[in-house]
C-alpha cells in the first residue's frame, strides 16, 4: 500500500492581498518502503508538501489517500495517520521542551497511548539508535551541542515507530561530520526497518549518494521525478531553477569534453572513481 | 491557520491615504475618536459615517477586509449592548422576571455599537494604510519634543518597532512548533481547561526559548553594527510634509469643528 497525492492544490492565506499559490496540481504516488529526495529552491513548495502528508495542512482541493483511505475523509483519524507518518520539522531542536531528554523523547509515544514504560522502552530504543550516551539521557535537552539536539528531536519522531518518516532539511546548519551522522542514520533506519524515508534537502550530494528517486519541485509543481541518474541528465535546467547536479558529474562532463570517454550519468563519487578506473585502466590495455 | 489573523495587519495598496505622513494619520485617528464620542444627534453621527466612507474608499482597502478585524471584538460588542440594555433607567418598554428593557436602554445601546463599531473601522484605517515601521517613525518624531523631559523616546520608538517587527516572526514560529508537536501527537485542541493548560507547555517552553535566542542574536546583531542608542542618529528617509498632508490636516481640523459645532446647535 501506499500514499497518492491526488491533484493536490494549495493556496496560502486564500482572498487576502497576501495570497500565495504554494502547490499547483500534484499527483505522486509513494510505494511503501521507498527512499525519496525531495529537492528545491526556497518557496518552491517542498515543506508545503510534506505537511500535507500527515495532514496537517489540509489541501485546498484535491485529495490524499494514505493505504487507500481518503484522508479527508470525516471518519479518518487524523491522529492516527500522525503517528504513522513520523515528520521531522526542519530544525527539529527547537521544539525540545521537557526537562530532561529522555522525557523529551518520551513525549510522541505517550501520546500515543502507550504506558510510561512501554514508552520508556521505546525511548530507550530511539535514543540507542541515534547514538546517544547513555549517561546524557537525564541531563536537559538545553545542555546539548547542535548535533545532539537533532539527534534527540528525530529520536522524539522515531521513538513513535512511524511506517513513513519524512525529514525536513535534517542536515541544515551541521558541520560535515554532523552531517553524515545524520544521513547514516536515516539510511540505516530504511535499510534495517524498511521505513519509508522521504529526504527533503537542496544539498544534491545528500540527495544523490542515498536517495532512490528524486522529486524536484519548482514554483509549487512537480518537474522531475525519476531515479538520480536521469534527474541529473537534466542539469542545465536543474541550474535555471537555482539547483545543481553533484560536482562529479559536472567534472564528469568536463573530463568527457576533454576527449576522455566516460560515462557522465555518473552522481557520487563511488561511482565516479568506478567509472575512472575503468576508463583509465581500459585504455592502459 | 496563524496567518490569518487582519486585526493590525498592514494593507499593501497604492492610495493616498497610504501615501500620507503617518504623524497625519496618527493626528487624524486621535481626532477622529475625539470626535465620535463628541458627536450628538443624526447629523453628528452622519458626518462620521460619511467622513470614515470617504476615507475607506480613498484608501483603496477592500471593505470585506476591514470587517474581518471587527469580527475579533464581537463578543465586546455584544455585552456592552446588553448592558446598556439591561442597566439603563429611564422609561420601561418590556419588562419580565428582573430583567427592564427600557427606551433610553435601547438607544444608548445602539449608539454605543455604532460607535464602538465606527471606533474599529477608524483605528484600522491606520494601521491597514501604514506600516509598523512609518508608525513607529511618526511617533518618534511627533513625540520628540519629550525627550526635553528626559523621556528616552527614541528607545522607545526602537522598541516599539522592534516588538511589531516580532509579531510575524512569532506567530510563524508559534505555529511551525505547534505543527511539530502536533506531528508528535500532542493535541491542542480538547480537554478541559485545566488540560489544555498543560498542553499548552510543549508550546510555550519552546516558544520563550526562541524568543530569548531571537532576542539576544539581534542585541549582538545590533551591536556588531555600532547601534548605540538615538543620539545623533540620523534618518535615510526623514519624514518631511508634503502638500497633501497640509490639505489632509485642513479636511481632519474641519472635520472636528462641524462635528463639534454641530453639538451645540
Amino acid at each position: 500500500m501506499s500514499i497518492i497525492v491526488d491533484k493536490v492544490n494549495y493556496v496560502y492565506s486564500e482572498g487576502t492581498a497576501y495570497e500565495i499559490k504554494a502547490l499547483s496540481d500534484i499527483n505522486l504516488k509513494i510505494e511503501d518502503g521507498e527512499f525519496i529526495g525531495i529537492i528545491g529552491h526556497t518557496g518552491s513548495g517542498k515543506s508545503t508538501l510534506i505537511q500535507h502528508l500527515n495532514g496537517l495542512i489540509k489541501a485546498t482541493s484535491g485529495t490524499i489517500y494514505f493505504h487507500g483511505q481518503d484522508i479527508y475523509d470525516k471518519d479518518f483519524d487524523l491522529r492516527e495517520l500522525r503517528n504513522r507518518v513520523g515528520l521531522v520539522f526542519q530544525y527539529p531542536e527547537h521544539q525540545l521542551f521537557e526537562t530532561t531528554i529522555f522525557d523529551d523523547v518520551c513525549f510522541g509515544p505517550m501520546n500515543q497511548g502507550l504506558t510510561k514504560e512501554e514508552a520508556g522502552l521505546r525511548a530507550f530504543e530511539a535514543l540507542k539508535s541515534v547514538g546517544i550516551p547513555e549517561e546524557l539521557y537525564y541531563q536537559s535537552p538545553f545542555d546539548l551541542s547542535g548535533g545532539q539536539k537533532r539527534r534527540v528531536a528525530i529520536a522524539g519522531v522515531l521513538a513513535m515507530k512511524p511506517e513513513v518518516l519524512i525529514l525536513d532539511e535534517p542536515t541544515a546548519g551541521l558541520d560535515p561530520g554532523g552531517r553524515d551522522e545524520i544521513l547514516d542514520l536515516i539510511t540505516r533506519m530504511h535499510r534495517e526497518r524498511g521505513m519509508t524515508v522521504i529526504l527533503v534537502s537542496h544539498s544534491m550530494e545528500d540527495v544523490a549518494k542515498y536517495v532512490k528517486r528524486i522529486i524536484v519541485m519548482n514554483q509549487g509543481s512537480v518537474m522531475f521525478d525519476d531515479v538520480p541518474k536521469e534527474v541529473f541528465k537534466h542539469y542545465k535546467e536543474l541550474e535555471t531553477i537555482g539547483l545543481a547536479a553533484p560536482q562529479v558529474t559536472y567534472l564528469m562532463h568536463e573530463l568527457r569534453e576533454k576527449g576522455l570517454p566516460v560515462s557522465t550519468d555518473v552522481t557520487t563519487v563511488a561511482e565516479a572513481r568506478a567509472e575512472l578506473l575503468r576508463v583509465l585502466l581500459g585504455e592502459r590495455r | 491557520m496563524l496567518r490569518d489573523i487582519t486585526i493590525g495587519q498592514y494593507y499593501p495598496a497604492d492610495s493616498v491615504i497610504h501615501r500620507l505622513d503617518p504623524r497625519v494619520k496618527l493626528f487624524a485617528t486621535l481626532i477622529y475618536v475625539i470626535s465620535l464620542f463628541c458627536a450628538k444627534g443624526v447629523f453628528g453621527f452622519g458626518i462620521s459615517v460619511l467622513f470614515l466612507a470617504v476615507v475607506i474608499r480613498l484608501s483603496k482597502v477592500p471593505f470585506k477586509f476591514m470587517v474581518k478585524g471587527l469580527k475579533a471584538i464581537m463578543i465586546l460588542m455584544i455585552i456592552t449592548a446588553a448592558f446598556n440594555v439591561f442597566l439603563t433607567p429611564g422609561e420601561v418598554l418590556v419588562s419580565f422576571w428582573i430583567f427592564k428593557i427600557t427606551k433610553e436602554g435601547l438607544k444608548n445601546a445602539v449608539m454605543m455599537t455604532a460607535r464602538l463599531i465606527f471606533l474599529i473601522l477608524g483605528t484600522s484605517i491606520m494601521t491597514l494604510t501604514t506600516t509598523p515601521n512609518q508608525l513607529t517613525d511618526g511617533l518618534e518624531k511627533a513625540l520628540r519634543p519629550l525627550n526635553k523631559i528626559k523621556i528616552p523616546v527614541h528607545a522607545i520608538a526602537m522598541m516599539m518597532s522592534i516588538a511589531l517587527r516580532f509579531i510575524p516572526i512569532l506567530v510563524e514560529e508559534t505555529d511551525k512548533i505547534m505543527k511539530a508537536q502536533m506531528a508528535r501527537g500532542a493535541d491542542f485542541e480538547s480537554g478541559n481547561l485545566l488540560k489544555r493548560v498543560k498542553n499548552m507547555i510543549p508550546l510555550l517552553v519552546p516558544l520563550f526559548v526562541s524568543a530569548f535566542r531571537r532576542a539576544d542574536d539581534l542585541a549582538m546583531a545590533m551591536e556588531a553594527r555600532c547601534y548605540h542608542g538615538g543620539e545623533g542618529r540620523t534618518k535615510m528617509k526623514p519624514l518631511t510634509y508634503a502638500r497633501r498632508d497640509y490639505i489632509a490636516y485642513t479636511v481632519i481640523v474641519t472635520f472636528l469643528a462641524v462635528t463639534l459645532l454641530l453639538r451645540w446647535i
